[in-house]
């Protein structure tokens, strides 16, 4: 979708060339950040894909054509543009500025509106902030403007500059989830440029950590660049947690599940306390036909004949094979039992993840 | 002390006497040396000079604002128009349009009047241009206007109450400075103040006076009005 040869950027003045012969492949559809330490080129990387930096050599193709040999205003046209600071038109309210694309384009008055309403729903966005100037909207709306601003035209491409880096990360956090949402059925191609590797792992289909010069120390989809970290540069730039990390992007069905400590309703007390002592847990999940219903120790069953003469008790959290293993560890440290849950639909009991069992993912 | 105090008052309420007795007298408002005639006489040679001065010195500071380049010729520009006295440019060009048979005081006058009227446009203008938020530009040409559009739909509507501010002052300034035009034997105002001399006529001296600055203060008054409204406009 989006292809870079050998693309090389000198400034005037400048020694070092900002970035020095990159080459990089964009598939369609995904969302590719670039992450670095200031300087390493990639914003300059970013604005030369729609020519608001002009590449001193090389080549870069974007849906096919080359766009050095295309006029760069229509070029701009055709590919959204979000920067952290918005560049919302201060005196242009905020419907004029989700139109500003359609208009340079020609689309006529029907289309427009229509174009507005739909972004409106897209993006979830209050119809009475429509008339309203940008200065009366509060930093994450201005932000969700500008995304759906750039959108306007449905360009296949997106150009996207640290677009959440000037919120607090509360409202951040949101707008990132709001946008992956959003991200998941439009399925545009995104370049994404951001210093927080943090967001670049949450956001990303694919990484690329760019050191100084535009030189690519590692480019691999988040979970390798945290598994396995090419060399010491993306080690130190990644930082500590990296296992931790990691487990967010990590699934319960990717790494299974231990049948754990089960006994049936039906089971007697006796067979029961042999499944406890047993696993060592002190406890045992009551299972009927496939289906949880809670857990007892030995105290419980301490004057029952029968595990169905107690009431199980629930468990107080479960996870689903869908969870990310972040929050199966969270569920394992924060429950009584030291164990995580794991449910499929209504109730269908998987089995258990432990911490020795998760830990061993991320010593992985 | 208390007797010169006493005369210069009397000075002074003999003159306020007397300029009202001048604007009262029917004699000063008809033909073409009574008041509307020489307001008009003084209305069209600032209007006409600002209008020269904002021909060149508004592209030229759109150009400059809008590219950020030579942008040292606004500073130099301004601080040379502020240097040289607008009588100075009358002295020199009263020969000049005399040889070239362009008349006596009206050319000599507009281009001195042009020059004084430069400096505050283009500052002003370049100025604004220059100040609106970068970020805002990028985001614009990033969507694909052209350097044309950035500047009509976006720079200059930033910058238009600070470019109506400098037309303000240039226009004040003019106002009061085409009194000149007298001095070279042209009309407007000024006739009233320079005849007045002349003939020592302490009345016409002091109501010219007051017409000019009455003049002044009405553009002033007429232009903050203008700007309010585009400010307004602009941050409602």
């Amino acid at each position: 979708m989006i292809s870079l040869t050998d693309v090389t950027k000198r400034f005037p003045h400048s020694s070092q060339p900002a970035v020095d012969r990159l080459s990089l492949e964009i598939e369609a559809g995904k969302v590719v950040c670039l992450v670095g330490p200031s300087g390493c080129g990639k914003t300059t990387t970013l604005k030369m894909i729609n020519r608001l930096i002009e590449p001193t050599s090389g080549s870069i193709v974007v849906n096919g054509a080359e766009i050095l040999r295309q006029d760069p205003v229509k070029l701009r046209r055709d590919i959204g543009y979000v920067i952290q600071s918005v560049g919302l038109m201060p005196h242009r309210t905020i419907e004029q500025n989700i139109e500003t694309v359609p208009r340079l384009v020609g689309w006529d008055q029907a289309r427009i509106r229509k174009r507005v309403d739909e972004l409106v729903s897209i993006f979830d966005l209050d119809r009475d902030l429509l008339p309203r100037y940008p200065a009366e909207l509060s930093g994450g709306q201005r932000q969700r403007v500008g995304v759906a601003r750039a959108l306007a035209v449905d360009p296949p491409v997106m150009l996207m500059d640290e677009p959440f880096g000037a919120v607090d990360p509360i409202v951040r956090e949101r707008l990132q989830d709001e946008f992956l949402e959003i991200q998941s059925s439009l399925k545009k191609t995104i370049v994404f440029v951001t210093h927080d590797i943090d967001e670049a792992i949450k956001m990303s289909d694919r990484i690329v950590i760019l050191n100084q010069g535009g030189k690519i120390e590692q480019h691999a989809p988040p979970e390798e660049i945290l598994r396995s970290p090419a060399n010491e540069f993306v080690m130190q730039f990644v930082g500590a947690e990296r296992g931790l990390k990691r487990l967010s992007l990590v699934s319960v069905s990717d790494i299974g599940v231990e049948e754990g400590p089960v006994v049936s309703p039906s089971a007697s007390a006796d067979e029961a306390k042999r499944v406890i002592d047993e696993f060592g847990f002190g406890w045992t999940s009551v299972v009927d036909d496939g289906q949880l219903l809670g857990w007892v120790d030995e105290e419980m069953l301490h004057d029952a004949a029968g595990v169905d003469e107690v009431k199980a008790r629930k468990f107080a959290a479960f996870v689903t094979p869908d969870s990310s293993l972040r929050k199966a560890l969270d569920s394992v440290v924060s429950s009584r039992t030291q164990v995580a849950v794991v449910l499929g639909d209504g109730q269908n009991y998987l089995g258990i993840l432990t911490l020795e069992h998760i830990s061993k993912e991320i010593i992985h | 002390m208390g007797e010169t105090q006493v005369t210069w008052f009397g000075f002074l309420m003999e003159v306020l006497s007397a300029v009202f007795e001048w604007f009262r007298d029917p004699a000063n408002w008809s033909g073409s040396t009574g008041v509307p005639a020489r307001m008009f006489e003084h209305i069209y040679i600032s209007f006409l000079s600002v209008g020269i001065s904002a021909a060149v010195a508004l592209p030229a500071a759109l150009y400059i604002g809008h590219t950020k380049r030579a942008e040292f010729l606004v500073t130099s520009i301004a601080n040379l128009g502020r240097a040289i006295p607008s009588f100075a440019i009358l002295a020199i060009m009263l020969p000049i349009t005399i040889r070239m048979r362009l008349g006596l005081g009206f050319w000599p006058t507009v281009i001195a009047l042009f020059l004084l009227g430069i400096p505050p446009i283009l500052t002003n203008t370049y100025v604004g241009i220059q100040g609106v938020d970068a970020d805002t530009i990028e985001a614009a040409r990033g969507m694909g206007m052209t350097g044309g559009q950035v500047l009509r739909k976006l720079e200059i509507p930033l910058a238009a109450p600070l470019i109506v501010a400098g037309f303000r002052t240039a226009l004040v300034q003019v106002i009061a400075t085409a009194t000149l035009a007298a001095l070279v034997a042209w009309g407007g105002l000024g006739r009233f103040i320079i005849d007045g001399f002349a003939v020592r006529d302490e009345a016409r001296i002091a109501a010219g006076a007051i017409l000019v600055a009455a003049l002044a203060i009405a553009a002033e008054l007429s232009f903050g009005l203008v700007q309010r409204l585009f400010a307004v406009r602009l941050h409602r």
